[in-house]
């Protein structure tokens, strides 16, 4: 997914010079072609979170479109305040990219289980939230973002997430991945997506005809979004995230009270194993089987 | 221009005396301090327009110690950003004049508050400029207790790594911090030392003796290539004998008979 990242990026800066890639000493074997094209928009600003979000604000200010990039939690939790005064506060242009998302560093340990940012930035209402599931979805997020600059944050997971499906574009709503006859529905964010569609390929085989959503756009949520969960009256959602503040909780939050949520997140416990991604997702329940067996749950009588 | 920066100082020091009293808040020890820095950098350092405060081709200032804006707030509004009149709304419900500095307002750059942002914004700002080619300065004003802030240290890392020798820090050395001397928290000497080790041009200066002040700001850059600190050494509360040094007035607000005493000083009408 980073690969895509860094070549849409590039991309967008042969058209929109005031695209900038400021990076927190990461993204080796990732960003040397944005650097050699663009040297004058690229930054490497050391490893100094606080420093690189606020003089990114600076360099928005002075007219540019400024992508900080590192991993995890780094350039999230680390300067957020940096992100709510400075970027959010005055409204400038910087989009936060962080690599690794959920348990894709999994054998890294907690530092760098980055299953609390959605939940956190949420509540910085300025702030637009992308997270996509796979490369495509990716390059539709860099192109919306470059076409809309803001504050913004941009999720993703790591290197060698599958292609799952071929968006057009990015919407403000949830992208119908897989298409259902019933009223049930599982909602992921992020590559978690790719088990909601081997747990809904199982299910298949039993009968049981489920939609699967993918849900990339997570903030700001307006009529689009919530019309796009009209059809369903259950909705099991999906993410590599905390239980709290996630995809689950904003479905909670927005829905009205007919659509019933029920919810497949990481447990506190399992950010403090190591193994890895698909492992810990096995110990989260968030791997096909036993994501299917919530969904079978759902869809019975 | 020494004459114009004395009337200016001591004029901002009675408005944000009265503003402050009004509003009953606090932090004025710092604004004092600071207010001859502030009279010298718009009587002729700063290329600014107050008639036109988003001019593209402006010097930018940023005030990182926010909560001493009662002082930048009469600065601006006496030389023309916006009408005294609007002074005495400081603090006041509904008002954009809110007693950390404020973007909202005409001629301020940068909303602060919590300490430690406005250096790595202005790195930014120095870094766009120069990357663009353009002329204009970025002048930071810091606190000495906000250097306790890992964040600005980040920035005086890296701004010598990018020469940007467009960017020029103030430091108001006053030596009293929130809760107490500066050398009882977390001790800075030798100040001067510790930006020559990082790799600026520093001076000192005597922070209320005006020559001297703009005598160092007209020189910036003092070295090529280098951002510039300006180590200012100032008196906490100065102008006003009783709340000179100490650390209440940090906090307190004055009464009216204190307000008065402290307007004949400074040469306001109380």
């Amino acid at each position: 997914m980073r690969t895509a990242f860094i070549q849409e990026l590039i991309a967008q800066a042969r058209q929109c010079p005031e695209v900038f890639l400021a990076v927190g000493d990461l993204g080796y074997s990732v960003v040397e072609p944005f650097a050699q094209e663009f040297p004058d928009r690229f930054l490497n600003a050391g490893v100094a979170e606080q420093n690189l979000t606020g003089l990114a604000a600076g360099l928005a200010a002075s007219g540019y479109h400024v992508f900080t990039y590192s991993i995890a939690n780094f350039p999230t939790l680390r300067c957020l305040e940096q992100l709510r005064n400075d970027v959010c506060h005055h409204d400038l242009s910087v989009t936060v990219v962080s690599v690794g998302a959920g348990l894709s560093y999994g054998n890294l340990g907690y530092s760098h289980h980055a299953v609390q940012d959605l939940g956190i930035l949420r509540t910085l209402a300025e702030l637009t939230i992308l997270s996509p599931a796979d490369p495509g979805e990716a390059r539709a997020a860099v192109r919306w973002l470059a076409a809309h600059p803001r504050p913004s944050y941009l999720r993703l997971g790591k290197a060698g997430e599958p292609d799952l499906h071929e968006p057009a574009a990015l919407r403000e709503a949830p992208l119908v991945v897989r298409s259902g006859r019933t009223a049930v529905a599982i909602a992921a964010t992020g590559s978690v997506l790719k088990c909601a569609l081997e747990a809904a390929d199982l299910l298949a085989t039993e009968g049981i005809d489920l939609a699967v959503l993918s849900c990339p756009w997570l903030q700001p949520v307006g009529d689009d979004f919530r019309a796009a969960f009209a059809p369903y009256r259950r909705v099991l959602a999906l993410e590599e995230h905390v239980g709290t503040g996630g995809l689950a909780s904003l479905l909670r939050d927005t829905l009205p009270p007919g659509i019933a949520i029920t919810s497949r997140a990481i447990p506190t416990a399992v950010t403090r194993m190591v193994g890895s991604q698909t492992w810990l997702r096995q110990q989260a329940g968030l791997d096909a089987p036993a994501v299917a067996a919530a969904a079978r749950e759902l869809a019975g009588p | 221009m020494s004459g114009a920066s004395q009337q200016l100082a001591a004029a901002a020091r009675a408005e944000a005396l009265r503003m402050v009293a009004r509003a009953r808040a606090s932090h004025l020890g710092g604004a004092l301090s600071m207010a001859d820095l502030l009279a010298v950098l718009y009587t002729g350092v700063l290329r600014v327009r107050p008639a036109e405060p988003d001019w593209p081709e402006r010097d930018r200032f940023l005030l990182s110690k926010g909560h001493a804006c009662s002082s930048l707030y009469a600065t601006l509004a006496l030389q023309g950003f916006f009408p005294t009149t609007e002074l005495l709304t400081y603090g006041q419900d509904g008002s954009r004049l809110m007693a950390h500095v404020c973007h909202r307002v005409p001629g301020v750059e940068f909303s602060t508050g919590s300490l430690g942002h406005a250096l790595p914004f202005g790195v930014g700002l120095a870094l766009g400029a120069q990357r663009q080619g353009r002329a204009h300065r970025v002048f930071v004003l810091l606190s000495d207790g906000e250097l306790d802030e890992g964040s600005n240290w980040e920035a005086i890392l890296f701004a010598p790594q990018h020469a940007l020798a467009n960017l020029v820090v103030l430091v108001d050395y006053n030596r009293i911090q929130s809760l107490g001397a500066v050398s009882e928290v977390l001790e800075l000497a030798p100040l001067a030392d510790k930006f020559r080790a990082f790799r600026w041009a520093v001076r000192e200066v005597d922070g209320h003796n005006h020559d001297a002040v703009r005598t160092a700001l007209d020189g910036v850059p003092w070295e090529p290539g280098r951002p510039s600190c300006l180590i200012a050494h100032t008196v906490k509360g100065r102008g006003v004998d009783f709340m000179q040094n100490s650390l209440a007035w940090h906090y307190r607000s004055p009464n009216e008979t204190e307000l008065a005493a402290a307007l004949r000083q400074v040469g306001g009408a109380p």
